[in-house]
């Protein structure tokens, strides 16, 4: 069984995470079309190399990202959430769209 | 006395003849020492044969004596499949052979090997590839005679305890032999806690058997000091009798040691496993009698048991003539040595042996052992002259012995490197595969990395423990050197296969596969090793080719005429030995969560069901009057008041500025207006606009929400709030308050009145406190959330309170309502009352496709909002044509049977829909139901299809819902 250093619990049984999905930022609902939506909501990269993923702590439920070698199965580190989503993100009011 | 093949001590070092054992052996009394295995107390006891071969049903008995073999399996008790030379004999033991057919002794399936030619190598793919109808014919008879032990299937089945425990290590060295020792010694040198994994009842190995000299004394006198460094070292801790199984990502560890799997993980390994014996392939070299001269030096040294009267021994190399030494010193005679070398060497060893005045045959090889009556023992060997590789040449000599030792080389014990992904080459010079790139954080010392000799053994191995130490973050003076000379030149010989014409010379002893097996399997098509084992299944038995997967190399490389360096024995994965479920199983730990009010439910007589992992009552009652119980309860809600148990709803505080912000983007709904001291309904639905989850939020400040989610939902419901709002930076905490509070709802007619006597610092009137309001109050003297909330549709109160005072809330509501005779209701009278009013039921009304306009649930969708997650797809699910949609339904024959959930709903053949709840309702008295249906048919009044068990087709018609007190006026009074 895997080790993966949680950010917050530090060294855990890979056992104890639960993964969750690569990490691609949603775009503005509002901007897309539908099919690129859908493209964006179903499509993943699924890289052979190295991926950037969301994993969860799930006893402390702590989010935070991962970047692993999926070839060489090696996780490469692992960090807060906040530090590539470090501001607020708002979202327009429907009346202003088009 | 303990058997007539029993040696003085000193040998027997392992056994205390103090302590008398008895136990039996196919119904036959034997009587062995404390310390002895099965196999060594039979041994001692002249009973030569312990097992019957796999296919053949050959007798079988002692190769290893080390756990390493399947040739003496044999089944203890209801327990099959027992190693006989690990197992440790205990009082009244009942051991029984495997593979027979009639007796152990007159097996009626030793005469397969009379048509042997009719089961060819492939068996199995070429009769049943295209035949498969003949299958049928064969199962049975094959079923009956292959296979190893049997499972009683009628045995009285009890649990045993097995456990498990984790174990760390800054470096864990596995094998406790010199080499191992040693790694131990210059990993805990360094200042590392090391943990050191032996098999063994007291690490030594080979140390303990073993002649590395001619008098034996240097093996016994570097093991008592290198156990006594290790004693003296308080960081090395010792596992013995342990066995490691596997090495996994890592460096996690099983370690299996009696009832017992430890989980050990280490920051690095030294894998010092050793080596193991390869045999000679020649005829007859399965039966009891044949064995490795490792296997004869433990039954001396170890449990003090001749292996026998007459020894021939096999020799091609320096250990072969230290095993003559040990049996001359055991009062063993050795006919002869017969080495397939040409030219002996003159080494201390042999010299020994000549000065004894044993005759050395050299240049030839056994070609055949003589079996005695009913093969279960060799009257003698035939030796004869080595002509080339695999050839003999005429004049063969016949040697009368009973004992014929095998020491014609060694393969690495590499298991667990090869788990740990290390590539091996071959080595030209040594004859044997080494291990040529080590994965970082293990390292490889002694025979498994190609140390043989012992000066350099010990080398190897403070050498790994020194680079595992330093690996682990430990390092103490300078990196000790490797050593100069591995001694692993002439330990290993090429070629000691020597087919026979008339067969029986066996290269997978597990499988019972002949030299001409693997011959005809590659002349079929099979020439890659790999290919090979999946077709003639060599190494694929439960030692996993630990004796035939170099030799099934050799053979390949020679018929195919392919180098032995491009390639490798076939992958060996875990497990090393063969485990037990009961070790994966260990404790069967079924975590449960019990509320609050659980033993008043018990007090009470429910019947108690799970939800997830919580339990809850179904009813309160007896099973026989369920029906019954179930309809009091709905009853005793619409007519008078009842109280049930609500713990288990999921509940997270949602705090901070953006709360309301959190809220408006997670959930359907709009939030921001909300005013303080009232509920709304909130409904989930995931990216792709699927509903996952619904509740209650309930503002109590202006950024302080109370939100409730569904008993099985909350976990991943409070997961995706954490992992959106990791996203979007929003001033807000929220808080897993689940197992925090308690909750009850009251509900019926008459639940204000109950409620008004313990309920204080709140005005209940339905003016002051209307539905869906909510106010924090005190209930029976309990700080209480309160919320008029109406799942059931009567006007009903929810009260959360600290768990910690759920039951005194329970006991104060119940005493309140005694002059009500208030009554306790479960989760089946619940269900029924909401099918009554038509709420849905999240994951069992809706699935993992069911979209807000399928549910019929566009009024809890806000559309003005700037965002919702789901919103997005929502939108495009809306512009296309719905697939089916959620109806209530009512029977157009109500004396047709009631629906059950999953029941297909159809528009002629076709499956358009499924019922997901019904129930005959006893407040309405007829059968209301939720199903899906095709949308052309999903207006109230509409006819549709179900299919009920037993295929009949009974009509329902789409009913408006709520289907009781439609006007909602009840729950609202």
């Amino acid at each position: 069984m895997k080790v993966m250093n949680c950010p917050l619990n530090g060294p855990r049984n890979i056992s104890e995470f639960a993964w969750g999905g690569e990490v691609k930022p949603m775009p503005d609902p509002a901007s897309l079309d539908d099919h690129a939506w859908g493209d964006w909501l179903f499509l993943e990269n699924n890289e052979a190399g190295v991926v950037r993923e969301w994993w969860c702590h799930v006893p402390t439920s702590f989010w935070f990202i991962a970047e692993r070698n999926t070839v060489t199965d090696e996780i490469l580190k692992t960090y807060p959430a906040g530090e590539l989503f470090k501001d607020r993100v708002n979202f327009a009011a429907k009346a202003e769209k088009k | 006395m303990a058997g007539m093949n029993r040696l003085p001590a000193p040998f027997g070092t392992w056994i205390d003849r103090t302590e008398k054992i008895s136990f039996t052996f196919e119904g036959k009394e034997i009587e062995g020492f404390a310390g002895d295995t099965i196999a060594s107390a039979l041994l001692a006891n002249g009973q030569t044969m312990i097992s019957r071969s796999f296919k053949y049903h050959r007798p079988r008995s002692v190769l290893t004596m080390a756990g390493q073999d399947s040739n003496t399996l044999v089944q203890v008790g209801d327990e099959p499949n027992c190693l006989a030379d690990k197992r440790r004999i205990e009082p009244g033991l009942a051991v029984e052979g495997q593979n027979y057919v009639g007796s152990f002794e007159d097996d009626k399936g030793r005469f397969t090997e009379l048509v042997e030619r009719f089961l060819p190598v492939g068996f199995y793919y070429r009769t049943f590839h295209e035949q498969k109808k003949s299958w049928k014919a064969w199962e049975p008879i094959i079923r009956r005679m292959a296979g190893l032990g049997k499972a009683d299937l009628k045995a009285d089945f009890h649990h045993s305890y097995y456990d498990k425990q984790y174990l760390f290590a800054d470096v864990a060295v596995i094998g406790g032999g010199p080499a191992g020792m040693a790694a131990a010694l210059g990993a805990a040198e360094g200042g590392a806690e090391v943990i050191l994994v032996d098999e063994g009842a007291e690490p030594g190995g080979s140390l303990w058997y073993a002649r590395f000299n001619f008098d034996g004394t240097h093996g016994s006198l570097t093991r008592a000091e290198l156990a006594a460094a290790i004693n003296g070292r308080r960081n090395i801790r010792v596992l013995s009798n342990a066995v490691c199984t596997g090495l996994f990502a890592d460096n996690w560890l099983p370690v299996i040691k009696d009832n017992r799997l430890y989980k050990l993980r280490a920051k690095s390994v030294v894998v010092a496993t050793g080596s193991i014996e390869q045999p000679s392939v020649f005829r007859n070299n399965d039966l009891p009698g044949v064995m490795f001269a490792s296997a004869a030096q433990r039954l001396i040294r170890l449990y003090g048991v001749k292996p026998g009267s007459r020894a021939v021994i096999l020799a091609a190399n320096d250990d072969a003539y230290g095993a003559a030494l040990e049996m001359l010193d055991a009062g063993i005679p050795v006919a002869a040595m017969v080495d397939l070398r040409a030219d002996v060497p003159n080494t201390e060893m042999t010299q020994a042996v000549r000065r004894a005045g044993v005759e050395i045959i050299a240049g030839h090889a056994i070609q055949e052992a003589i079996a005695g009556p009913g093969k279960t023992r060799i009257t003698g060997a035939v030796a004869a002259p080595v002509a080339g590789d695999g050839k003999l040449g005429n004049g063969g000599r016949n040697l009368a012995c009973d004992l014929i030792l095998m020491s014609v080389g060694y393969s690495p014990a590499a298991h667990l490197l090869h788990h740990a992904g290390t590539k091996f080459a071959y080595d030209t010079s040594s004859h044997m595969y080494r291990p040529d790139s080590v994965p970082a954080h293990v390292f490889a010392a002694g025979s498994v990395n190609q140390a043989y000799a012992l000066d350099a053994v010990l080398a190897d191995g403070r050498r790994a423990g020194w680079l595992a130490a330093r690996d682990a973050g430990y390092s103490s003076g300078a990196e000790p050197p490797a050593p100069a000379d591995l001694g692993c030149d002439g330990v290993t010989h090429p070629w000691p296969i020597f087919p026979h014409d008339k067969g029986m010379d066996f290269v997978d002893f597990d499988e019972d596969l002949k030299y001409k097996d693997l011959i005809n399997g590659i002349a079929d098509g099979f020439d890659n090793v790999e290919l090979l084992k999946r077709y003639s299944t060599v190494g694929m038995g439960p030692s996993q080719g630990k004796h035939s997967a170099v030799a099934a190399v050799r053979i390949v490389a020679r018929e195919t005429g392919e180098s032995l360096n491009r390639m490798s024995v076939t992958t060996q994965r875990p497990p090393y030995t063969p485990e037990k479920f009961a070790h994966m199983a260990g404790r069967v730990f079924e975590p449960e969560r019990r509320t609050a009010m659980h033993h008043r439910h018990l007090e009470l007589g429910a019947q108690m069901m799970p939800a997830g992992v919580w339990w809850r009552p179904a009813y309160y009652g007896q099973k026989s009057a369920r029906d019954q119980a179930i309809r009091d309860e709905v009853n005793a809600v619409r007519s008078n008041v009842g109280l049930i148990d609500v713990s288990t709803l999921g509940g997270l505080d949602v705090r901070g500025p953006d709360a309301a912000e959190l809220l408006n983007r997670m959930y359907t709904f709009a939030y921001a207006k909300q005013q303080i001291g009232r509920c709304r309904y909130v409904l989930m639905t995931d990216n792709a606009g699927v509903i996952t989850d619904d509740g209650v939020a309930v503002r109590f400040h202006d950024e302080h929400f109370y939100v409730t989610a569904t008993t099985s939902g909350v976990d991943a419901v409070y997961r995706q709030m954490l992992w959106w709002n990791a996203q979007w930076r929003l001033d807000v905490d929220v808080a897993n308050v689940t197992a925090a509070y308690a909750g009850v709802n009251i509900a019926g007619p008459k639940s204000r009145e109950v409620l008004k006597r313990v309920c204080e610092g709140v005005d209940l009137s339905a003016q002051a406190f209307p539905y869906m309001g909510a106010a924090t109050a005190e209930v029976a003297g309990i700080p209480a959330r309160i919320m008029r909330v109406g799942f059931v549709g009567e006007l009903g109160y929810e009260i959360h309170v600290p768990a910690s005072q759920g039951e005194a809330l329970w006991d104060a509501l119940m005493a309140a309502g005694g002059q009500e005779g208030i009554s306790p209701f479960g989760v089946e009278a619940q269900r029924v009352l909401r099918l009554e009013k038509g709420h849905i039921i999240v994951s069992q009304d809706t699935d993992g496709l069911t979209s807000v306009w399928e549910a019929d649930m566009a009024w809890a969708v806000a559309k003005t909002k700037p965002f919702f997650v789901g919103g997005r797809s929502a939108e495009i699910q809306a512009k296309k044509p719905l697939t089916r949609k959620l109806v209530g339904f009512t029977l157009a024959n109500d004396g047709d049977p009631c629906p059950e959930e999953c029941h297909l709903v159809l528009q002629g053949e076709e499956i358009v829909g499924r019922v997901t709840s019904a129930v005959r309702s006893p407040s309405l008295n007829k059968v209301v139901g939720l199903a899906y249906v095709h949308p052309s048919d999903g207006e109230p009044g509409k006819q549709f299809e179900i299919k009920v068990d037993g295929g009949r087709r009974i009509t329902g018609v789409v009913t408006k819902y709520p289907f009781y007190d439609p006007d909602n006026k009840r729950q609202e009074m």
